[in-house]
């Protein structure tokens, strides 16, 4: 089998599974517990915390864990706005937002807050007039995604960051669950208040992840209860996942430095055969992402080509949740190109560091060959 | 464009004599050790300042590695670039947007030390002058109080850019002052009482008291904690545990309640002296504020001190809580230190402490109780631990491979 849907989620690492069942058999203590089970796992959760805050170059402090990106997104769009809902009831965010993020600030407007979402370029990136433009007296937040899930674009977010330096009252949301161990970002440098991580997206086990809530930012919790993470989010620890998810960070980080070129190489094979294969619209600009290519074949359904692609043993995705019964449309490739059949027929294609040079090869063939093949008998999508 | 050099000023050493070599040497050993792992850097020193040569690594790095160092007053980024003028420009623009602060007024002071340079001090100091104009937003001229003097000096070999003064942590070099022994309780005060000390150039050693089953193993990790915080200074951290127990419940049996506190510092400065002696102090370092509760009024003291000649120094002893709580979070202490438990200093505290202890009551109390055979035991039984950087494990290092 080749897995080549690594931003659907990822195979966790092995040494990550061995710390989760470690942790999960040998130190079960409740962490908030007075006793010396109960320490142990309090040790085990800030050595955890420490370890991705100096990943990150910020303080322990300012990790706060969660159930993964979607809470992450909710947790720091809704409570930032409902923290800061006196100060102003204005959110900035983007056309191309993962649903977790797009659908927090739809669900604000019932609470009287107006939401603008900036548009895209044809290569999936906001414009910097757009934005300052945007920019009210009432703006409290502006919610932009690192790395697009759907076709790898990156939003230049240290610039973005620069020009929100002269806003102190707008809070700076970044998600950056595609772009972690995958395209370096300074949380510091670029002026990042709120940035989401997710475990599952680096090789960790579902339902971990973090939020970074920058020191001296403050936000309303989701959850109430025991106030763990200092009160921001309540509920016992998943002291076993957060020390894998802690792992699965160091080791994505590792190889990030160590085969970043590897990736990359992948990417550009791809892209370039891509590109010259008829009938096949690449979606993903060239300087986007190294792990995500994203391409259309307007004559085709995704789901065809999908399955075909699965007989062959080759796992990707069509980008799209929706289910079979509605037509599945890609939002972003819609947003970039506004062309309903290229945005109808999108198929993704998701790299982790394990991924071989020999794979790409196989796949750009198996693509060419049922393009070729289908093209023929199939129907053509509406 | 890269960066040459820093250059590092002394500050107080300065002012030493016949001993200055000592100092500098310390102050020499720790920048040594802090730059240990990046490759290429060179460090060399003069009676008057030291430099830092790069050899093509970054600068910002090291100068964060810097600013933590005790003894250095201030640092100064420098570049080196060709004899040339319009590369001395862009070298000047260069500076200026590089510096940490945000300047909004300059100065170009320009040394020439090589007559045959083809410009002029005073034309070098228009051309690149006019040219930081030109070339910035906001930015204007005032020779008087500028927030950056942009010194230029033209050298046969070279011409040298630098100008931004980077205060450093002031101070005197790590172990320039001897060692002493900081008493650790896990509370706000200790921690900030240990950093000051170290900025004076002591080498310090902590003392933790730990009552189990009374205090919990967590107000034991606070410690570790609150030191390995400490040991970011110089790179490891020695904490003393001593297990008090057993004196505590005598103490509890045999001293009256308002003076059970009284006896209980005397005794954990008995012991704490012991251990300096052990380890070769000479001093003992507490969180004391004058008058901030009932132990640390100056009768309490007066009655506490009466146990030892050793020098107990006090950093705190002026400073406002709210004083001390800045600092402890400047340090990133504080949090730690606020977590709500027990520890050596709140259990056994009686409702109504005497704040004006009597040295002849308190010997007549203790006179009835033999202590001397207890102290010897704690001591013997002190765990001693060292600590390093943001250590969080004292001795589970199976926890390490989990990681």
């Amino acid at each position: 089998m080749i897995y080549f849907d690594n931003s659907a989620t990822t195979k966790p690492y092995p040494e990550v599974i061995e710390s989760f069942m470690k942790v999960s058999s040998d130190y079960f203590g409740n962490p908030s517990s007075l006793h010396g089970l109960g320490v142990q796992a309090e040790k085990l959760l800030s050595a955890a915390r420490k370890q991705i805050a100096d990943l990150l170059k910020v303080k322990g402090s300012e990790i706060y864990f969660t159930s993964g990106g979607t809470e992450g997104n909710n947790l720091a769009i809704k409570g930032a706005a409902q923290y800061r809902n006196n100060r102003g009831k204005h959110i900035i965010t983007t056309a191309i937002e993962h649903p977790s993020v797009e659908d927090a600030c739809q669900s604000l407007t019932k609470s009287g807050f107006e939401i603008t979402i900036l548009p895209v370029n044809e290569y999936g990136q906001i414009d910097m007039t757009d934005l300052k433009e945007a920019l009210r007296e009432d703006t409290i937040l502006v919610s932009i995604m690192h790395v697009n899930n759907e076709v790898g674009s990156i939003q230049p977010i240290a610039d973005i960051g620069k020009i929100l330096e002269r806003y102190p009252h707008v809070l700076f949301h970044v998600d950056n669950v595609q772009g972690a161990g995958k395209v370096p970002l300074s949380l510091r440098e670029a002026n990042i208040d709120l940035c989401t991580f997710s475990g599952h997206k680096i090789h960790g086990l579902k339902g971990t992840g973090f939020l970074y809530i920058r020191e001296g930012v403050q936000i309303d919790p989701l959850f109430h209860g025991g106030n763990q993470e200092t009160q921001i989010r309540s509920g016992t620890e998943n002291v076993a996942g957060i020390v894998a998810l802690s792992k699965a960070f160091r080791i994505s980080m590792n190889n990030q430095l160590l085969y970043h070129d590897k990736l990359e190489q992948i990417k550009t094979y791809l892209y370039k055969g891509l590109l010259e294969t008829e009938g096949v619209l690449v979606n993903s600009p060239e300087e986007g992402a190294p792990h995500i290519l994203n391409f259309s074949v307007p004559l085709l359904k995704s789901e065809v080509l999908l399955h075909a692609l699965e007989s062959d043993g080759i796992i990707v995705s069509t980008t799209s949740a929706c289910s079979s019964k509605k037509r599945s449309v890609s939002k972003t490739v819609d947003a970039m190109f506004r062309d309903q059949a290229r945005s109808e027929s999108v198929i993704r294609i998701s790299t982790a560091y394990g991924n071989e040079l020999e794979e790409a090869k196989r796949v750009l063939a198996a693509i060419r060959k049922i393009v070729a093949n289908l093209e023929k008998i199939m129907r053509v999508a509406k | 464009m890269k960066f040459d050099h820093i250059i590092i000023r002394y500050g107080e050493i300065s002012t030493k004599k016949r001993n200055r070599k000592g100092f500098v040497d310390k102050m020499k050993a720790h920048i040594r050790w802090s730059l240990k792992d990046i490759e290429g850097v060179v460090l060399t020193a003069n009676r008057e300042r030291m430099y830092v040569l790069l050899n093509g690594v970054d600068h910002k790095p090291v100068i964060e590695r810097l600013k933590g160092i005790f003894g250095i007053q201030s640092l100064s980024p420098a570049i080196k670039i060709e004899r040339d003028l319009e590369v001395m420009k862009t070298a000047a623009l260069y500076y200026l947007n590089q510096t940490s602060e945000e300047v909004s007024t300059f100065k170009i002071t320009t040394k020439r030390a090589d007559k045959d340079f083809p410009y002029n001090t005073d034309e070098i100091n228009r051309a690149l002058g006019g040219h930081l104009l030109r070339n910035t937003e906001n930015v204007t001229v005032d020779v008087k109080n500028p927030d950056l003097n942009l010194l230029v000096e033209v050298r046969r070999e070279a011409v040298y850019l630098t100008g931004e003064i980077i205060q450093g942590a002031g101070g005197l070099p790590f172990g320039s002052s001897g060692k002493a022994m900081l008493m650790l309780s896990g509370g706000i005060d200790s921690p900030v009482a240990g950093f000051l000390s170290m900025k004076r150039g002591l080498d310090v050693e902590a003392i933790h008291f730990y009552s189990p089953p009374f205090t919990s193993e967590r107000s034991r990790q606070k410690v570790i904690d609150l030191a390995g915080k400490l040991a970011e200074i110089n790179g490891s951290m020695k904490v003393h545990i001593v297990p008090f127990t057993e004196i505590q419940l005598l103490i509890q049996k045999q001293i009256p309640e308002n003076y059970s506190m009284t006896t209980t510092r005397r005794l954990m400065m008995r012991v704490a002296d012991k251990i300096r002696e052990k380890e070769e102090a000479m001093a003992l370092i507490t969180g004391e504020s004058l008058g901030q509760v009932a132990s640390q009024t100056m009768s309490s003291m007066f009655a506490i001190n009466e146990v030892t000649n050793t020098p107990i120094l006090r950093p705190l002893i002026t400073m406002d809580k709210t004083e001390i709580i800045k600092i402890a979070r400047e340090l990133d202490t504080f949090e730690i230190s606020n977590l709500p438990y027990e520890d050596c200093c709140t259990v056994f505290t009686p409702a109504s402490p005497k704040t004006k202890p009597k040295r002849e009551k308190v010997n007549y109390y203790e006179s009835f109780v033999d202590f001397d055979s207890l102290i010897e035991k704690a001591v013997s039984e002190t765990e001693i631990l060292t600590i390093k950087p943001g250590q969080t494990f004292d001795k589970e290092e199976a926890m390490e491979d989990l990681f």
